[in-house]
């Protein structure tokens, strides 16, 4: 395979995923603010409750189109560029994909035209069941985006045939219910439902502190200060779940997230640090150039145990005997006998040697659990980018912690007293806007980057994944595909500040 | 009696018989893009432009979900044509992908104050997407029966043998056809559907002389189309798998399954009716007939290049390389959990077709465009 092929393969997916997710958090959680305040008027009848509807939903119109736009390039670029991965799993990947389609984007794209469209021609209660209709369907498509998604990260409910040369699936409800998938779920609408209440209170902040449309404010930094708390609190808990899982089925992952090189029972966080650019798997350099622990914490949020012991990178690349860790180079071994294991099944299928294709086939299904393995050139190799998933997990972790606490503020102040008199609030509340990007994609980064050098984890490398394509190509349509995206956004971005400029009373 | 005692080939047809009814679906729907192409020479004036942009802008993410759908199901139940395909003929379908992105975002842009590309930009992409999108697709579909140049490894993966991945498609001109025919037929359904929808006579009378103007053209192509794979060589698949060339194969196919022949003539008939009655007797309700026609045509077309053992994605480099709906399937279990899921779909329609008669009871007039508190596009 040309060499750069799969990195660029990967710049491309992660550009346009990243793209993508820009648009999708807000969808995800807008379109329940914009339900949950047409209920209010529809049980009130106030006009002025109809009004902030409509405002929400114009922004809400604004982002769905480009989510769309984008989300359309992801649907493909699994066969585009990574062509050999879709047939190798496309069984169980594409199904999920499937049911997406017919049970979420349908339900979406049909209501958000009577969303839309209606106010005129349909009664009030289709109009509100519409509206209800679009935030479920959206939060659908999450579902089923994200069990895919989980399955890569822990691959469940399939087996290896070797006569197609691929991963067939033996139980849709595993597959469906995997722990991973469902927790993985579950954080991502929260974190949707996170950037949703941060973009409604921040605009709102916004008109309070030019003291203007502010009943309008009031109301809609009301909605959505309740909506984050909650949602913050939930995200707490889900992320917790999401470390959780990951600590039982991608360990490496997890002390890539700590920069954790040695393991330890009653592992601590390191709550601000800064790596060590030196330090490597084989030398012993202290990991980190400072460091503030809490003690215990990686031991609970990984195991939910205090003194739980956590694997380092070290033992999980060089193995431990002790804790029963076998080393990579093992599983680099049985992976190749896997991987032998089938060309000497094909080619003694070819010549019709039924005896020897058995014996094949029997080492291949003993050995086919370390698959992936077999392709790994160095034991070192099966460690993601340390320093990006670090940081990323602890910027994520870090402005959780913020927006819980900016929330609970928020909430308070609002109910309580006048939220007018506090401009430093309000000023925090409207740069918390891009603060809530910054946390989602940054989680995204810790997921995905965290998995490296797996497309599926344990399974398939992401070097044998892609696409076989000369370079150029997929620089190209990088290129393209970057040039394109941003002048969208940019349009979009805009379109989106001179409607929230206009106002409640101006636009349409 | 479930779907997972069926025969794995039994569920294949049925996956096959879904996929030639999401590709009608979605030609039909096709008129969305074809009435992109026309809201220049449909207007005099803004607001009859902006009309015509409403009629169809309430219809455009149907298209663009089906389209979604059309990749997902083939995923799901074709994986190896998801994977050889998309992944082989890589800008022929991201050049198709770059002419949806830009339709996806137009409609909400267009007239919103500081919308940083102007007005003009986002008509023309809207033109683009309904002019190249359209032809370009047409010319995707048109290699089910010209042929591609692929070669699968014994993993099955993919490799190409061309290296303008895709684009050499453009270089055979029978592919031309199909792509013009598409084009065509997309402005004829796009001013049926501006016939129904918009309550306004000088754009209905525009909308009579565009059809006029465009059905010879359509059936030029078309006809041609229809000539070129009646008379050409098809792929035949014998029982054992084993690829070889047959000539006439897309005419015996129409000879042996009568009843994909009868589906056919239908189609058509009820697609010349529909553009018959509009133009001469005015009637306004034809794009009922002349989408069921097209979805019908649309139907008889893929299921003649999927079944009665034919390669629907034909390798000219390798024969044996080639993709019949038996060896690029999905497993006999996901076929079943599919099939299960598909029976959502007659709900799915059911509620697509109930809202859009809720929204299409009252036809566009003037008066709603201009009035003050309309959403409009
Ligand atoms: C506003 C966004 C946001 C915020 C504040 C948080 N997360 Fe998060 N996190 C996400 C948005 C996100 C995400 C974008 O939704 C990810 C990416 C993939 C996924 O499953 O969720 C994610 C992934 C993710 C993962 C990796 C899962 C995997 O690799 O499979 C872990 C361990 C956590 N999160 C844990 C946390 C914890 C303990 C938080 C403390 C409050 C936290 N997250 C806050
Ligand atoms: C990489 C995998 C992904 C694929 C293949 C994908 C695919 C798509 C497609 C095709 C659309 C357009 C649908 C339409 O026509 O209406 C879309 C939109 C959407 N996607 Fe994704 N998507 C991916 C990632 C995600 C993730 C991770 C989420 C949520 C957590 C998500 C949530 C949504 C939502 C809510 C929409 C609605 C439109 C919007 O964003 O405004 N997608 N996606
Ligand atoms: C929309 C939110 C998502 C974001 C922001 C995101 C981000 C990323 C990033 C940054 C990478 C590059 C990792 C690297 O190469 O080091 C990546 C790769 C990838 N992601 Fe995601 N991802 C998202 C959702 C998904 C989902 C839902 C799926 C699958 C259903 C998925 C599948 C992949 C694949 C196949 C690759 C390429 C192979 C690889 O590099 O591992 N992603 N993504």
């Amino acid at each position: 395979m040309e060499e750069h092929l799969v990195d660029w393969s990967r710049a491309q997916f992660a550009l346009t995923a990243i793209y993508h997710f820009l648009f999708v958090p807000l969808t995800l959680g807008l379109g329940f603010i914009v339900a949950i305040m047409e209920t209010i008027y529809v049980r009130t009848g106030s006009e002025e409750w109809k009004k902030i509807t409509k405002f929400w939903m114009t922004l809400f119109a604004i982002n769905f189109a480009i989510g769309v736009a984008t989300g359309l390039i992801m649907e493909f670029e699994f066969g585009t560029n990574w062509a050999n991965y879709s047939w190798f799993v496309g069984d169980i990947f594409g199904a999920p994909l499937a049911v997406e389609g017919i049970l979420a984007f349908f339900m979406e794209s049909t209501f958000f035209a009577v969303m839309f469209f209606g106010w005129n021609k349909v009664g009030k209660r289709f109009h509100l069941v519409s509206t209800w209709l679009v935030a479920v369907g959206s939060n659908l498509s999450a579902l089923w985006i994200l069990v895919a998604n989980g399955w890569m990260q822990y691959p469940v409910g399939m087996t290896f045939n070797p006569d197609t040369v691929r991963n067939e699936m033996t139980n849709f409800w595993e597959v469906l219910f995997s722990p991973v998938a469902i927790s993985k779920f579950l954080h991502t609408i929260g974190s949707g439902y996170m950037v949703s209440a941060l973009f409604v209170t921040g605009i709102s902040a916004w008109y309070l502190l030019r003291n203007r449309d502010v009943l309008f404010a009031k109301r809609s930094m009301i909605v959505g200060a309740t909506f984050g708390f909650v949602a913050s609190l939930f995200l707490t808990l889900s992320g917790d779940e999401s470390a959780h899982q990951v600590a039982l089925k991608q360990p490496v992952k997890l002390a890539a997230m700590e920069g954790l090189y040695e393991g330890r029972e009653s592992a601590g966080i390191v709550a601000v640090g800064i790596l060590n650019g030196d330090k490597n798997l084989t030398n012993d350099l202290e990991p980190y150039h400072f460091e503030i622990e809490i003690p215990y914490a990686l031991s609970l949020l990984g195991y939910h145990d205090a003194n739980a012991y956590v694997p380092g990178l070290r033992d999980l690349v060089y193995g431990n005997e002790e804790r029963g860790i076998i080393s990579t180079a093992e599983k680099m071994r049985r992976g190749r006998i896997a991987v032998n294991a089938l060309e000497a099944y094909k080619e003694a299928k070819k010549g019709g040697d039924i005896l020897k294709a058995a014996e094949a086939k029997k080492l291949l299904d003993e050995n086919m659990k370390y698959f992936g393995y077999g392709h790994i050139k160095a034991a070192e190799d099966v460690v993601p980018p340390i320093a990006l998933t670090f940081y990323t997990f602890h910027i994520m972790v870090t402005l959780g912690g913020w927006f819980l606490l900016l929330f609970a503020l928020l909430l308070f102040y609002v109910t309580k007293r006048d939220i007018s008199a506090y401009p430093l609030l309000l000023r925090s509340a409207l740069w918390s806007i891009p603060l809530g990007y910054i946390a989602a994609e940054a989680g995204w980064i810790v997921a995905e980057v965290g998995r490296q050098p797996w497309a599926i984890q344990d399974l398939m490398p992401v070097g044998i994944a892609a696409t076989k394509i000369a370079t150029t190509n997929v620089q190209i349509s990088f290129w393209l595909f970057a040039i394109l995206f941003t002048l969208l956004l940019i349009a979009e971005i805009r379109i989106m500040t001179k409607q929230i400029k206009i106002g409640p009373e101006g636009g349409h | 009696m479930g779907f997972g005692e069926l025969e794995l080939l039994t569920l294949q047809q049925y996956w096959w018989i879904i996929i030639a009814l999401l590709g009608g679906l979605f030609v039909f729907i096709m008129f969305v893009q074809g009435g992109q192409t026309l809201i220049d020479t449909l207007s005099d004036d803004e607001t009859e432009k902006t009309m015509l942009i409403n009629a169809i802008g309430r219809k455009w993410e149907l298209g663009f979900t089906t389209l979604v759908l059309f990749g997902g199901a083939l995923f799901a139940a074709f994986p190896l044509f998801y994977s050889t395909s998309f992944g082989g003929a890589y800008w022929v379908w991201l050049a198709i992908l770059f002419c949806f992105i830009i339709q996806a975002v137009s409609y909400e842009y267009r007239t919103k104050p500081d919308n940083f590309l102007g007005q003009k930009v986002y008509e023309s992409f809207l033109k683009i997407n309904g002019s190249v999108g359209v032809f370009l697709l047409g010319v995707a579909i048109s290699t089910f029966f010209s042929g591609a140049e692929f070669v699968l490894d014994s993993n099955r993966f993919v490799e190409w043998q061309n290296p303008l991945r895709g684009l050499e498609a453009l270089a055979n001109p029978y592919n031309y056809l199909l792509g013009f025919a598409l084009v065509f037929l997309a402005r004829i359904s796009g001013a049926l559907y501006y016939l129904s929808s918009i309550d306004h006579e000088p754009i209905r009378d525009k909308a009579v002389v565009s059809i006029r103007f465009n059905m010879p053209l359509f059936l030029l192509f078309f006809l041609s189309f229809m000539g070129w794979i009646l008379t050409k060589d098809g792929y035949a698949v014998s029982a054992s798998g084993v690829v070889t060339i047959e000539s006439y194969k897309y005419l015996h196919n129409f000879l042996d399954m009568p009843f994909v022949l009868i589906m056919f003539i239908a189609g058509v008939v009820m697609v010349i009716f529909a553009v018959f009655s509009a133009v001469v007797y005015r009637k306004t309700c034809c794009i009922k007939t002349g989408g069921a026609g097209i979805v019908l045509t649309v139907m008889a077309i893929l299921l003649n290049v999927g079944f009665n053992g034919t390669a629907y994605y034909p390798s000219t480099s390798d024969l044996q390389s080639s993709l019949t709906i038996v060896n690029s399937s999905g497993s006999h279990y996901t076929l079943t959990a599919m099939s299960y899921a598909s029976l959502m779909v007659p709900f799915v329609l059911g509620y697509i077709a109930l809202a859009w008669y809720s929204m299409d009871r009252v036809r566009i007039t003037k008066e709603e465009i201009e009035s003050p508190d309309a959403h409009n596009y």
